[in-house]
Protein backbone atom coordinates (compact mmCIF):
# COMPACT_ATOMS: atom_id res chain seq x y z
CA UNK A 1 0.00 0.00 0.00
CA UNK A 2 1.25 3.32 -1.28
CA UNK A 3 0.61 6.73 0.38
CA UNK A 4 -1.11 8.46 -2.74
CA UNK A 5 -4.85 9.29 -2.28
CA UNK A 6 -6.68 7.70 -4.46
CA UNK A 7 -10.03 8.64 -3.45
CA UNK A 8 -10.82 11.55 -1.22
CA UNK A 9 -14.25 12.81 0.62
CA UNK A 10 -14.63 15.66 2.58
CA UNK A 11 -18.03 16.86 4.29
CA UNK A 12 -19.39 15.69 1.15
CA UNK A 13 -22.80 15.64 0.81
CA UNK A 14 -25.49 14.84 -1.66
CA UNK A 15 -29.22 15.72 -1.60
CA UNK A 16 -32.30 14.70 -3.83
CA UNK A 17 -34.59 17.61 -4.23
CA UNK A 18 -34.42 17.91 -0.02
CA UNK A 19 -33.60 14.71 1.00
CA UNK A 20 -29.80 13.77 2.11
CA UNK A 21 -28.69 11.03 0.61
CA UNK A 22 -25.49 10.81 1.77
CA UNK A 23 -24.58 13.12 5.09
CA UNK A 24 -21.40 15.11 5.12
CA UNK A 25 -19.37 12.01 4.72
CA UNK A 26 -15.29 12.01 5.07
CA UNK A 27 -13.57 9.18 3.53
CA UNK A 28 -9.81 8.70 2.54
CA UNK A 29 -8.53 5.87 0.01
CA UNK A 30 -5.11 4.87 -1.11
CA UNK A 31 -3.52 3.24 -3.10
CA UNK A 32 -3.74 -0.17 -3.03
CA UNK A 33 -6.55 -0.34 -0.53
CA UNK A 34 -9.48 -2.71 -0.78
CA UNK A 35 -12.72 -0.93 0.88
CA UNK A 36 -15.82 -2.73 1.69
CA UNK A 37 -18.83 -0.26 1.68
CA UNK A 38 -21.28 -1.79 3.45
CA UNK A 39 -25.25 -1.19 4.06
CA UNK A 40 -29.04 -1.33 3.69
CA UNK A 41 -30.66 -0.53 0.23
CA UNK A 42 -30.99 3.24 0.58
CA UNK A 43 -28.15 3.44 2.97
CA UNK A 44 -26.42 5.94 0.74
CA UNK A 45 -23.84 3.13 -0.64
CA UNK A 46 -24.83 4.05 -4.77
CA UNK A 47 -24.90 7.87 -4.06
CA UNK A 48 -21.32 7.69 -2.91
CA UNK A 49 -20.25 5.81 -5.66
CA UNK A 50 -21.75 8.20 -8.34
CA UNK A 51 -20.24 10.77 -6.51
CA UNK A 52 -16.79 9.01 -6.60
CA UNK A 53 -17.82 8.43 -10.14
CA UNK A 54 -18.64 11.73 -11.31
CA UNK A 55 -22.17 10.79 -12.10
CA UNK A 56 -23.27 13.83 -9.75
CA UNK A 57 -22.15 16.33 -8.12
CA UNK A 58 -21.92 16.81 -4.53
CA UNK A 59 -24.21 19.49 -3.22
CA UNK A 60 -21.74 20.50 -0.82
CA UNK A 61 -18.56 19.53 0.66
CA UNK A 62 -15.10 18.07 -1.99
CA UNK A 63 -14.78 15.10 -3.87
CA UNK A 64 -11.35 14.44 -5.38
CA UNK A 65 -10.77 11.22 -7.38
CA UNK A 66 -6.88 11.02 -8.75
CA UNK A 67 -6.29 14.40 -7.45
CA UNK A 68 -8.99 15.93 -9.23
CA UNK A 69 -12.83 16.64 -9.01
CA UNK A 70 -14.48 13.77 -10.57
CA UNK A 71 -17.25 15.85 -12.17
CA UNK A 72 -15.32 18.08 -14.31
CA UNK A 73 -15.22 17.82 -18.15
CA UNK A 74 -11.32 17.52 -17.20
CA UNK A 75 -11.69 14.30 -15.38
CA UNK A 76 -13.02 12.77 -18.38
CA UNK A 77 -9.51 11.07 -19.26
CA UNK A 78 -8.79 9.79 -15.98
CA UNK A 79 -11.96 7.73 -16.64
CA UNK A 80 -9.70 5.57 -18.64
CA UNK A 81 -7.68 4.63 -15.43
CA UNK A 82 -11.01 3.35 -13.78
CA UNK A 83 -13.62 0.38 -13.89
CA UNK A 84 -17.22 0.39 -12.88
CA UNK A 85 -19.40 -2.71 -12.16
CA UNK A 86 -23.41 -1.66 -11.43
CA UNK A 87 -26.06 -3.82 -9.67
CA UNK A 88 -27.95 -5.73 -12.34
CA UNK A 89 -26.47 -4.30 -15.57
CA UNK A 90 -28.16 -6.21 -18.59
CA UNK A 91 -26.18 -4.87 -21.45
CA UNK A 92 -27.06 -5.69 -25.34
CA UNK A 93 -28.94 -9.12 -25.60
CA UNK A 94 -28.88 -9.18 -29.32
CA UNK A 95 -25.03 -8.87 -29.21
CA UNK A 96 -22.36 -11.53 -27.97
CA UNK A 97 -20.39 -11.58 -25.15
CA UNK A 98 -17.47 -10.77 -27.09
CA UNK A 99 -19.01 -8.00 -29.11
CA UNK A 100 -20.16 -5.99 -26.16
CA UNK A 101 -16.43 -6.22 -24.55
CA UNK A 102 -15.46 -5.05 -28.14
CA UNK A 103 -17.93 -1.77 -28.17
CA UNK A 104 -16.85 -0.92 -24.29
CA UNK A 105 -12.97 -1.50 -25.12
CA UNK A 106 -13.37 0.88 -28.22
CA UNK A 107 -14.72 3.16 -26.08
CA UNK A 108 -12.02 3.28 -23.18
CA UNK A 109 -9.35 3.24 -25.81
CA UNK A 110 -8.40 -0.29 -25.33
CA UNK A 111 -7.07 -2.57 -28.21
CA UNK A 112 -9.68 -4.77 -29.47
CA UNK A 113 -7.10 -7.93 -28.85
CA UNK A 114 -7.39 -8.05 -25.16
CA UNK A 115 -10.87 -8.73 -25.24
CA UNK A 116 -11.03 -12.83 -25.40
CA UNK A 117 -8.14 -13.20 -23.18
CA UNK A 118 -10.09 -11.10 -20.50
CA UNK A 119 -12.98 -13.25 -21.05
CA UNK A 120 -10.98 -15.84 -20.43
CA UNK A 121 -9.98 -14.48 -17.38
CA UNK A 122 -13.81 -14.51 -16.38
CA UNK A 123 -14.09 -17.98 -17.46
CA UNK A 124 -16.55 -16.55 -20.20
CA UNK A 125 -14.23 -18.08 -22.82
CA UNK A 126 -16.82 -20.83 -24.33
CA UNK A 127 -19.58 -18.05 -23.99
CA UNK A 128 -17.97 -15.41 -25.85
CA UNK A 129 -19.59 -15.85 -29.43
CA UNK A 130 -23.36 -16.59 -27.53
CA UNK A 131 -25.98 -13.44 -27.31
CA UNK A 132 -25.49 -12.26 -24.37
CA UNK A 133 -29.68 -13.09 -24.20
CA UNK A 134 -28.90 -16.46 -23.40
CA UNK A 135 -26.57 -15.55 -20.47
CA UNK A 136 -27.36 -16.50 -16.54
CA UNK A 137 -27.33 -14.00 -14.39
CA UNK A 138 -24.07 -15.30 -12.89
CA UNK A 139 -22.42 -14.63 -16.39
CA UNK A 140 -24.10 -11.29 -17.36
CA UNK A 141 -22.09 -10.55 -13.91
CA UNK A 142 -18.86 -11.93 -15.18
CA UNK A 143 -19.12 -10.34 -18.25
CA UNK A 144 -19.45 -6.86 -16.19
CA UNK A 145 -16.83 -7.91 -14.03
CA UNK A 146 -14.56 -8.10 -17.59
CA UNK A 147 -15.80 -4.93 -18.77
CA UNK A 148 -14.34 -3.06 -15.47
CA UNK A 149 -10.95 -4.62 -15.48
CA UNK A 150 -10.70 -3.37 -19.00
CA UNK A 151 -7.60 -1.18 -19.46
CA UNK A 152 -5.95 -2.20 -16.33
CA UNK A 153 -8.04 0.24 -14.04
CA UNK A 154 -6.63 1.72 -11.00
CA UNK A 155 -9.62 2.27 -9.68
CA UNK A 156 -12.46 0.23 -9.11
CA UNK A 157 -16.00 0.68 -8.28
CA UNK A 158 -17.90 -2.98 -7.87
CA UNK A 159 -21.21 -2.50 -6.84
CA UNK A 160 -22.21 -5.98 -5.38
CA UNK A 161 -20.47 -7.97 -7.88
CA UNK A 162 -21.10 -11.32 -5.95
CA UNK A 163 -24.54 -11.75 -6.68
CA UNK A 164 -25.80 -14.06 -8.79
CA UNK A 165 -22.51 -15.94 -8.59
CA UNK A 166 -21.51 -19.58 -7.50
CA UNK A 167 -19.56 -19.89 -4.39
CA UNK A 168 -16.75 -21.21 -6.27
CA UNK A 169 -16.71 -18.25 -8.96
CA UNK A 170 -17.31 -16.10 -5.80
CA UNK A 171 -13.75 -17.04 -4.99
CA UNK A 172 -12.71 -16.85 -8.03
CA UNK A 173 -13.57 -13.26 -7.70
CA UNK A 174 -11.78 -12.46 -4.86
CA UNK A 175 -8.73 -14.12 -5.47
CA UNK A 176 -8.60 -11.42 -8.62
CA UNK A 177 -9.50 -8.27 -6.29
CA UNK A 178 -6.64 -9.64 -4.94
CA UNK A 179 -4.09 -9.86 -7.54
CA UNK A 180 -5.38 -6.68 -8.47
CA UNK A 181 -4.85 -5.20 -5.10
CA UNK A 182 -0.82 -6.40 -5.52
CA UNK A 183 -0.60 -4.42 -8.60
CA UNK A 184 -1.83 -1.34 -6.82
CA UNK A 185 -5.03 -1.46 -7.91
CA UNK A 186 -7.28 0.11 -5.29
CA UNK A 187 -10.72 -1.31 -5.23
CA UNK A 188 -14.12 -0.19 -3.31
CA UNK A 189 -16.51 -3.76 -3.02
CA UNK A 190 -20.23 -2.26 -2.41
CA UNK A 191 -22.34 -5.08 -1.19
CA UNK A 192 -25.14 -5.80 1.34
CA UNK A 193 -23.98 -9.66 1.05
CA UNK A 194 -21.16 -10.04 3.09
CA UNK A 195 -20.24 -13.61 4.14
CA UNK A 196 -16.55 -14.21 3.07
CA UNK A 197 -15.47 -10.66 1.87
CA UNK A 198 -13.40 -10.24 5.01
CA UNK A 199 -10.54 -11.56 4.48
CA UNK A 200 -10.31 -9.46 1.24
CA UNK A 201 -10.55 -5.69 2.57
CA UNK A 202 -8.38 -3.39 4.66
CA UNK A 203 -10.98 -1.80 5.61
CA UNK A 204 -14.45 -2.00 6.21
CA UNK A 205 -17.42 1.47 6.11
CA UNK A 206 -20.74 0.81 7.41
CA UNK A 207 -23.35 2.95 6.11
CA UNK A 208 -27.11 3.48 7.20
CA UNK A 209 -29.51 6.12 6.48
CA UNK A 210 -27.26 7.86 4.58
CA UNK A 211 -24.39 8.53 7.64
CA UNK A 212 -21.04 6.50 8.57
CA UNK A 213 -21.99 4.38 10.82
CA UNK A 214 -18.78 2.79 11.79
CA UNK A 215 -15.74 2.89 9.94
CA UNK A 216 -12.34 1.04 10.40
CA UNK A 217 -10.61 -2.67 9.87
CA UNK A 218 -12.26 -4.98 10.92
CA UNK A 219 -10.27 -6.04 14.01
CA UNK A 220 -11.47 -1.99 14.83
CA UNK A 221 -14.48 -2.90 14.42
CA UNK A 222 -14.78 -5.61 16.72
CA UNK A 223 -13.12 -4.00 19.36
CA UNK A 224 -15.61 -0.72 18.77
CA UNK A 225 -18.53 -2.59 18.93
CA UNK A 226 -17.14 -4.97 21.70
CA UNK A 227 -18.83 -7.97 20.92
CA UNK A 228 -18.08 -10.48 22.76
CA UNK A 229 -16.52 -14.11 21.53
CA UNK A 230 -18.98 -16.99 21.37
CA UNK A 231 -17.47 -21.01 22.73
CA UNK A 232 -19.73 -23.41 21.94
CA UNK A 233 -18.69 -26.07 23.97
CA UNK A 234 -19.99 -30.20 23.47
CA UNK A 235 -19.38 -32.86 26.17
CA UNK A 236 -21.37 -34.66 29.16
CA UNK A 237 -21.35 -33.54 32.99
CA UNK A 238 -19.66 -29.94 31.81
CA UNK A 239 -18.72 -28.62 35.23
CA UNK A 240 -17.40 -24.64 34.31
CA UNK A 241 -15.40 -23.27 36.55
CA UNK A 242 -17.84 -20.45 38.33
CA UNK A 243 -16.36 -17.46 36.89
CA UNK A 244 -17.49 -18.48 33.62
CA UNK A 245 -20.45 -20.29 35.11
CA UNK A 246 -23.05 -16.90 34.93
CA UNK A 247 -21.85 -16.28 31.19
CA UNK A 248 -23.59 -19.78 29.97
CA UNK A 249 -26.31 -20.53 28.31
CA UNK A 250 -27.66 -24.47 27.61
CA UNK A 251 -29.99 -25.91 24.61
CA UNK A 252 -30.11 -28.98 22.74
CA UNK A 253 -27.13 -28.51 20.92
CA UNK A 254 -24.58 -28.08 23.66
CA UNK A 255 -23.36 -25.06 25.76
CA UNK A 256 -22.63 -21.63 24.43
CA UNK A 257 -20.59 -19.22 26.56
CA UNK A 258 -20.41 -16.10 25.87
CA UNK A 259 -16.79 -13.87 26.71
CA UNK A 260 -15.92 -10.51 26.21
CA UNK A 261 -13.37 -10.70 23.49
CA UNK A 262 -10.01 -9.80 25.41
CA UNK A 263 -10.72 -12.82 27.78
CA UNK A 264 -10.88 -15.09 24.71
CA UNK A 265 -7.05 -16.31 25.37
CA UNK A 266 -7.86 -16.56 28.91
CA UNK A 267 -10.94 -18.49 28.63
CA UNK A 268 -9.60 -20.60 26.25
CA UNK A 269 -6.85 -21.61 28.63
CA UNK A 270 -9.54 -22.00 31.41
CA UNK A 271 -11.72 -24.86 29.25
CA UNK A 272 -8.89 -26.71 27.32
CA UNK A 273 -8.40 -29.18 30.69
CA UNK A 274 -12.54 -29.09 31.58
CA UNK A 275 -13.54 -32.90 31.91
CA UNK A 276 -16.11 -34.15 29.80
CA UNK A 277 -15.03 -31.98 27.32
CA UNK A 278 -15.23 -33.44 23.63
CA UNK A 279 -15.65 -30.53 21.10
CA UNK A 280 -15.54 -26.47 21.26
CA UNK A 281 -15.51 -24.09 18.38
CA UNK A 282 -14.97 -20.54 18.65
CA UNK A 283 -17.06 -18.15 16.99
CA UNK A 284 -15.37 -14.88 16.57
CA UNK A 285 -17.91 -11.92 15.77
CA UNK A 286 -18.03 -11.86 12.22
CA UNK A 287 -18.32 -8.74 9.69
CA UNK A 288 -22.40 -9.65 9.32
CA UNK A 289 -22.64 -9.36 13.54
CA UNK A 290 -21.04 -6.43 13.49
CA UNK A 291 -22.99 -4.91 10.44
CA UNK A 292 -26.17 -5.73 12.39
CA UNK A 293 -24.53 -4.72 15.57
CA UNK A 294 -23.97 -1.58 13.93
CA UNK A 295 -27.27 -0.85 12.13
CA UNK A 296 -29.18 -2.07 15.40
CA UNK A 297 -27.56 0.17 17.63
CA UNK A 298 -28.01 3.45 15.17
CA UNK A 299 -31.70 1.88 14.73
CA UNK A 300 -31.65 2.43 18.71
CA UNK A 301 -30.44 5.68 18.98
CA UNK A 302 -33.02 6.92 16.12
CA UNK A 303 -35.84 4.97 17.99
CA UNK A 304 -34.29 6.59 21.47
CA UNK A 305 -34.63 10.21 20.04
CA UNK B 1 -14.34 11.91 -32.50
CA UNK B 2 -13.59 8.35 -32.54
CA UNK B 3 -15.99 8.05 -29.75
CA UNK B 4 -18.63 9.21 -31.60
CA UNK B 5 -17.94 6.91 -34.10
CA UNK B 6 -17.71 3.96 -32.37
CA UNK B 7 -21.05 4.46 -31.09
CA UNK B 8 -22.51 5.43 -34.44
CA UNK B 9 -20.92 2.46 -35.49
CA UNK B 10 -22.60 0.01 -33.33
CA UNK B 11 -26.11 1.70 -33.52
CA UNK B 12 -25.40 1.10 -37.49
CA UNK B 13 -24.50 -2.29 -37.12
CA UNK B 14 -27.67 -3.02 -34.10
CA UNK B 15 -29.95 -1.66 -37.53
CA UNK B 16 -28.40 -4.04 -39.68
CA UNK B 17 -29.03 -6.71 -37.10
CA UNK B 18 -32.24 -6.16 -35.81
CA UNK B 19 -33.30 -6.49 -39.76
CA UNK B 20 -34.30 -2.65 -39.57
CA UNK B 21 -32.40 -1.95 -42.41
CA UNK B 22 -34.00 -4.57 -44.11
CA UNK B 23 -37.15 -3.99 -43.32
CA UNK B 24 -37.29 -0.64 -44.19
CA UNK B 25 -35.32 -1.35 -47.76
CA UNK B 26 -38.45 -3.35 -48.36
CA UNK B 27 -40.87 -0.90 -47.05
CA UNK B 28 -39.82 1.45 -49.28
CA UNK B 29 -38.72 -0.19 -52.68
CA UNK B 30 -42.47 -1.79 -52.60
CA UNK B 31 -44.12 1.37 -51.72
CA UNK B 32 -41.84 2.66 -54.60
CA UNK B 33 -42.07 0.55 -57.20
CA UNK B 34 -45.58 -0.58 -56.59
CA UNK B 35 -46.40 3.31 -56.86
CA UNK B 36 -44.49 3.70 -60.20
CA UNK B 37 -46.30 0.42 -61.59
CA UNK B 38 -49.61 0.74 -60.62
CA UNK B 39 -49.97 4.85 -59.92
CA UNK B 40 -52.68 5.15 -62.54
CA UNK B 41 -54.87 1.87 -61.88
CA UNK B 42 -57.40 3.88 -60.49
CA UNK B 43 -57.72 5.26 -63.88
CA UNK B 44 -58.26 1.89 -64.94
CA UNK B 45 -54.55 1.67 -66.59
CA UNK B 46 -51.76 -0.84 -65.29
CA UNK B 47 -47.86 0.00 -66.33
CA UNK B 48 -45.48 2.70 -65.38
CA UNK B 49 -47.40 6.40 -64.98
CA UNK B 50 -45.82 9.70 -65.95
CA UNK B 51 -42.45 10.54 -63.61
CA UNK B 52 -44.47 13.49 -62.17
CA UNK B 53 -47.51 11.51 -60.32
CA UNK B 54 -45.43 9.12 -59.18
CA UNK B 55 -43.07 11.37 -57.33
CA UNK B 56 -45.63 13.04 -56.29
CA UNK B 57 -48.35 10.09 -54.99
CA UNK B 58 -44.49 8.95 -53.52
CA UNK B 59 -44.01 11.66 -51.56
CA UNK B 60 -47.46 12.14 -49.75
CA UNK B 61 -47.25 8.02 -49.20
CA UNK B 62 -43.65 8.89 -47.75
CA UNK B 63 -44.67 11.25 -45.75
CA UNK B 64 -47.08 9.42 -43.07
CA UNK B 65 -44.19 6.37 -43.25
CA UNK B 66 -41.17 8.23 -42.76
CA UNK B 67 -41.68 10.26 -39.94
CA UNK B 68 -43.48 6.39 -38.14
CA UNK B 69 -40.56 4.54 -39.00
CA UNK B 70 -37.77 6.67 -37.66
CA UNK B 71 -40.10 7.68 -34.54
CA UNK B 72 -39.90 3.83 -33.98
CA UNK B 73 -36.54 3.36 -34.71
CA UNK B 74 -34.98 6.10 -32.38
CA UNK B 75 -37.77 6.73 -29.54
CA UNK B 76 -35.74 4.41 -26.88
CA UNK B 77 -32.34 5.13 -27.72
CA UNK B 78 -31.49 7.28 -24.09
CA UNK B 79 -34.55 6.26 -22.64
CA UNK B 80 -33.44 2.29 -23.41
CA UNK B 81 -29.98 2.50 -22.11
CA UNK B 82 -30.97 3.82 -18.81
CA UNK B 83 -33.43 1.50 -18.26
CA UNK B 84 -31.07 -0.95 -19.58
CA UNK B 85 -28.48 0.21 -16.83
CA UNK B 86 -26.02 0.75 -19.79
CA UNK B 87 -26.34 4.54 -19.96
CA UNK B 88 -24.83 4.43 -16.18
CA UNK B 89 -22.39 2.75 -17.20
CA UNK B 90 -21.16 4.45 -20.44
CA UNK B 91 -21.26 7.51 -18.51
CA UNK B 92 -18.36 6.09 -16.46
CA UNK B 93 -16.45 5.86 -19.44
CA UNK B 94 -14.04 8.53 -20.99
CA UNK B 95 -17.48 9.60 -23.35
CA UNK B 96 -19.33 12.80 -22.90
CA UNK B 97 -23.06 12.59 -23.24
CA UNK B 98 -22.63 15.08 -26.46
CA UNK B 99 -20.85 12.38 -27.81
CA UNK B 100 -23.02 9.49 -26.97
CA UNK B 101 -25.91 11.19 -27.81
CA UNK B 102 -24.25 12.63 -31.68
CA UNK B 103 -23.14 9.05 -32.15
CA UNK B 104 -26.59 7.40 -31.61
CA UNK B 105 -28.29 9.91 -34.47
CA UNK B 106 -25.53 9.19 -36.56
CA UNK B 107 -25.51 5.36 -36.36
CA UNK B 108 -29.48 4.90 -36.64
CA UNK B 109 -29.34 8.73 -39.23
CA UNK B 110 -27.48 6.22 -41.67
CA UNK B 111 -29.41 3.56 -41.03
CA UNK B 112 -32.18 5.66 -42.36
CA UNK B 113 -30.46 7.02 -45.14
CA UNK B 114 -29.01 4.12 -46.41
CA UNK B 115 -32.46 2.11 -46.66
CA UNK B 116 -33.92 5.33 -47.95
CA UNK B 117 -31.49 5.21 -50.99
CA UNK B 118 -31.41 1.41 -51.50
CA UNK B 119 -35.61 1.32 -50.90
CA UNK B 120 -36.26 4.45 -53.01
CA UNK B 121 -33.06 3.93 -56.03
CA UNK B 122 -34.62 0.42 -56.26
CA UNK B 123 -37.43 2.00 -57.60
CA UNK B 124 -35.55 4.56 -59.84
CA UNK B 125 -33.45 1.62 -61.40
CA UNK B 126 -36.73 -0.30 -62.08
CA UNK B 127 -38.49 3.00 -63.77
CA UNK B 128 -35.26 3.58 -66.06
CA UNK B 129 -35.00 0.01 -67.02
CA UNK B 130 -38.72 -0.55 -67.59
CA UNK B 131 -40.50 2.00 -68.57
CA UNK B 132 -40.93 3.23 -72.00
CA UNK B 133 -41.56 6.96 -71.68
CA UNK B 134 -39.26 7.92 -69.25
CA UNK B 135 -35.20 8.24 -70.11
CA UNK B 136 -32.76 8.23 -67.42
CA UNK B 137 -31.71 11.68 -67.97
CA UNK B 138 -35.13 12.46 -66.24
CA UNK B 139 -35.04 10.29 -63.95
CA UNK B 140 -32.54 11.27 -61.94
CA UNK B 141 -32.78 14.88 -60.73
CA UNK B 142 -36.47 13.95 -59.54
CA UNK B 143 -35.39 11.38 -57.78
CA UNK B 144 -32.88 12.98 -56.46
CA UNK B 145 -34.17 15.58 -55.04
CA UNK B 146 -37.05 13.49 -53.41
CA UNK B 147 -34.47 10.88 -51.83
CA UNK B 148 -32.51 13.75 -50.57
CA UNK B 149 -35.60 15.37 -48.87
CA UNK B 150 -36.66 11.44 -47.51
CA UNK B 151 -33.31 11.19 -45.97
CA UNK B 152 -33.26 14.59 -44.19
CA UNK B 153 -36.97 13.92 -43.01
CA UNK B 154 -35.88 10.41 -41.59
CA UNK B 155 -33.39 12.60 -39.69
CA UNK B 156 -35.45 15.45 -38.36
CA UNK B 157 -37.89 12.99 -36.74
CA UNK B 158 -35.08 10.90 -35.53
CA UNK B 159 -33.73 14.05 -33.77
CA UNK B 160 -37.52 14.68 -32.45
CA UNK B 161 -37.49 11.11 -31.25
CA UNK B 162 -33.98 12.00 -29.45
CA UNK B 163 -35.89 15.25 -27.67
CA UNK B 164 -38.48 12.77 -26.35
CA UNK B 165 -36.15 9.92 -25.30
CA UNK B 166 -33.79 12.50 -23.81
CA UNK B 167 -36.68 13.91 -21.92
CA UNK B 168 -38.76 10.80 -20.12
CA UNK B 169 -37.81 8.32 -17.88
CA UNK B 170 -39.65 5.04 -19.28
CA UNK B 171 -39.29 2.98 -22.17
CA UNK B 172 -43.29 2.88 -22.85
CA UNK B 173 -44.08 7.14 -22.35
CA UNK B 174 -41.57 7.76 -25.25
CA UNK B 175 -43.30 5.71 -27.15
CA UNK B 176 -46.68 6.82 -26.20
CA UNK B 177 -45.17 10.42 -26.78
CA UNK B 178 -43.68 9.40 -30.50
CA UNK B 179 -47.07 8.60 -31.41
CA UNK B 180 -48.42 11.68 -30.23
CA UNK B 181 -45.97 13.25 -32.18
CA UNK B 182 -46.10 11.46 -35.40
CA UNK B 183 -50.12 12.16 -35.58
CA UNK B 184 -49.85 15.97 -34.62
CA UNK B 185 -47.15 16.69 -37.01
CA UNK B 186 -48.90 14.51 -40.12
CA UNK B 187 -52.23 14.92 -39.42
CA UNK B 188 -53.33 17.36 -36.95
CA UNK B 189 -51.51 20.23 -38.39
CA UNK B 190 -53.16 20.01 -41.73
CA UNK B 191 -55.94 19.59 -40.17
CA UNK B 192 -55.71 22.56 -38.20
CA UNK B 193 -54.92 24.62 -41.25
CA UNK B 194 -58.03 23.46 -42.91
CA UNK B 195 -60.34 24.17 -39.90
CA UNK B 196 -58.38 27.82 -39.68
CA UNK B 197 -58.84 28.34 -43.68
CA UNK B 198 -63.17 26.80 -43.45
CA UNK B 199 -63.43 28.66 -39.99
CA UNK B 200 -62.21 32.41 -41.56
CA UNK B 201 -63.92 31.22 -44.58
CA UNK B 202 -60.83 31.78 -46.63
CA UNK B 203 -60.65 35.48 -45.38
CA UNK B 204 -56.79 34.40 -44.21
CA UNK B 205 -53.87 36.57 -45.02
CA UNK B 206 -52.96 35.00 -48.58
CA UNK B 207 -49.09 35.51 -47.99
CA UNK B 208 -48.70 35.03 -44.11
CA UNK B 209 -51.01 31.17 -45.20
CA UNK B 210 -48.27 30.17 -47.30
CA UNK B 211 -45.41 30.61 -44.37
CA UNK B 212 -47.24 28.40 -41.78
CA UNK B 213 -46.49 25.45 -43.78
CA UNK B 214 -43.13 26.11 -42.85
CA UNK B 215 -43.88 24.95 -39.39
CA UNK B 216 -44.20 21.69 -39.78
CA UNK B 217 -41.75 19.41 -41.55
CA UNK B 218 -43.89 17.44 -43.07
CA UNK B 219 -45.40 20.26 -44.92
CA UNK B 220 -42.24 21.38 -46.49
CA UNK B 221 -41.40 17.61 -46.99
CA UNK B 222 -44.26 17.61 -49.49
CA UNK B 223 -43.19 21.34 -50.68
CA UNK B 224 -39.95 20.42 -52.26
CA UNK B 225 -41.49 17.44 -54.02
CA UNK B 226 -44.25 19.38 -55.62
CA UNK B 227 -42.14 22.80 -56.31
CA UNK B 228 -39.95 20.22 -58.29
CA UNK B 229 -42.69 19.31 -60.61
CA UNK B 230 -44.40 22.88 -59.94
CA UNK B 231 -46.51 22.20 -63.19
CA UNK B 232 -48.62 19.58 -61.33
CA UNK B 233 -52.29 20.42 -60.92
CA UNK B 234 -52.20 20.59 -57.16
CA UNK B 235 -55.45 20.43 -54.93
CA UNK B 236 -55.99 21.13 -51.23
CA UNK B 237 -54.12 23.05 -48.71
CA UNK B 238 -50.46 23.19 -51.00
CA UNK B 239 -52.32 24.15 -53.86
CA UNK B 240 -52.21 27.56 -52.21
CA UNK B 241 -48.78 27.50 -51.15
CA UNK B 242 -47.78 27.42 -54.46
CA UNK B 243 -48.99 30.91 -55.33
CA UNK B 244 -45.84 31.45 -52.99
CA UNK B 245 -43.30 29.87 -54.58
CA UNK B 246 -40.55 28.84 -52.31
CA UNK B 247 -37.13 28.24 -53.81
CA UNK B 248 -36.01 24.40 -53.85
CA UNK B 249 -33.18 25.75 -52.02
CA UNK B 250 -34.97 27.99 -49.19
CA UNK B 251 -36.99 24.96 -48.88
CA UNK B 252 -34.16 22.39 -47.78
CA UNK B 253 -32.65 25.38 -45.59
CA UNK B 254 -36.02 24.97 -43.78
CA UNK B 255 -35.58 21.63 -43.63
CA UNK B 256 -31.87 21.57 -42.70
CA UNK B 257 -33.41 24.41 -39.82
CA UNK B 258 -35.71 21.89 -38.82
CA UNK B 259 -32.52 19.34 -38.20
CA UNK B 260 -30.64 21.44 -36.05
CA UNK B 261 -33.29 22.45 -33.92
CA UNK B 262 -34.65 18.86 -32.31
CA UNK B 263 -30.84 18.00 -32.03
CA UNK B 264 -29.74 21.21 -30.11
CA UNK B 265 -32.89 20.60 -27.67
CA UNK B 266 -32.61 17.01 -27.40
CA UNK B 267 -28.22 18.11 -26.23
CA UNK B 268 -29.58 20.17 -24.18
CA UNK B 269 -32.16 18.07 -22.19
CA UNK B 270 -29.63 15.28 -21.86
CA UNK B 271 -26.79 17.32 -20.51
CA UNK B 272 -29.59 18.31 -18.11
CA UNK B 273 -30.87 14.56 -17.35
CA UNK B 274 -30.27 13.19 -13.90
CA UNK B 275 -28.50 9.43 -13.71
Amino acid sequence: MSNTTIVELQQAEKKYQGVTAVHQLNLELRQGEVLGLFGHNGAGKTTTIKLILGLIGATSGQVRVFGQDPTHSDARNLRSKLGFLQENVSFYDQLTGLEVLQYFARLKGVAKKNCPDLLQQVGLSDAAKRRVKTYSKGMRQRLGLAQALLGDPKLLLLDEPTVGLDPIATQDFYGRIDTLKQRGCTVILCSHVLPGVEKYIDRALIMGHGKLLAEGSINDLRHQANLPATFHLQGSNLALPETLAAQVHKDQIGTHLKVPLQDKMKTLQQLVNLPGLENMDIHLPSLEDLYTHFIDTHNGLEAAL
Amino acid sequence: MNAVFAVANKEFHDGLRNRWVLSICIIFAVLAIGLAYFGAAAAGKVGFTSLSSTIVSLASLAVFIIPLIALMLAYDGIVGEDENGTLLLLMTYPLSRWQLLLGKMLGQGLVMAFSTVIGFGSSAIMVGLFSDTTSWSELIAPYTVFILSAVLLGWIFIAIAYVISTSVSEKSKAAGIALIIWFLFVLVFDLGLLGLLVGTQGNVDETLFPYLLLLNPTDIFRLVNITYFAEQNLTGLLAIAQQTQFSLLSLFAGLLVWLLLPVTLALTIFNRRGL
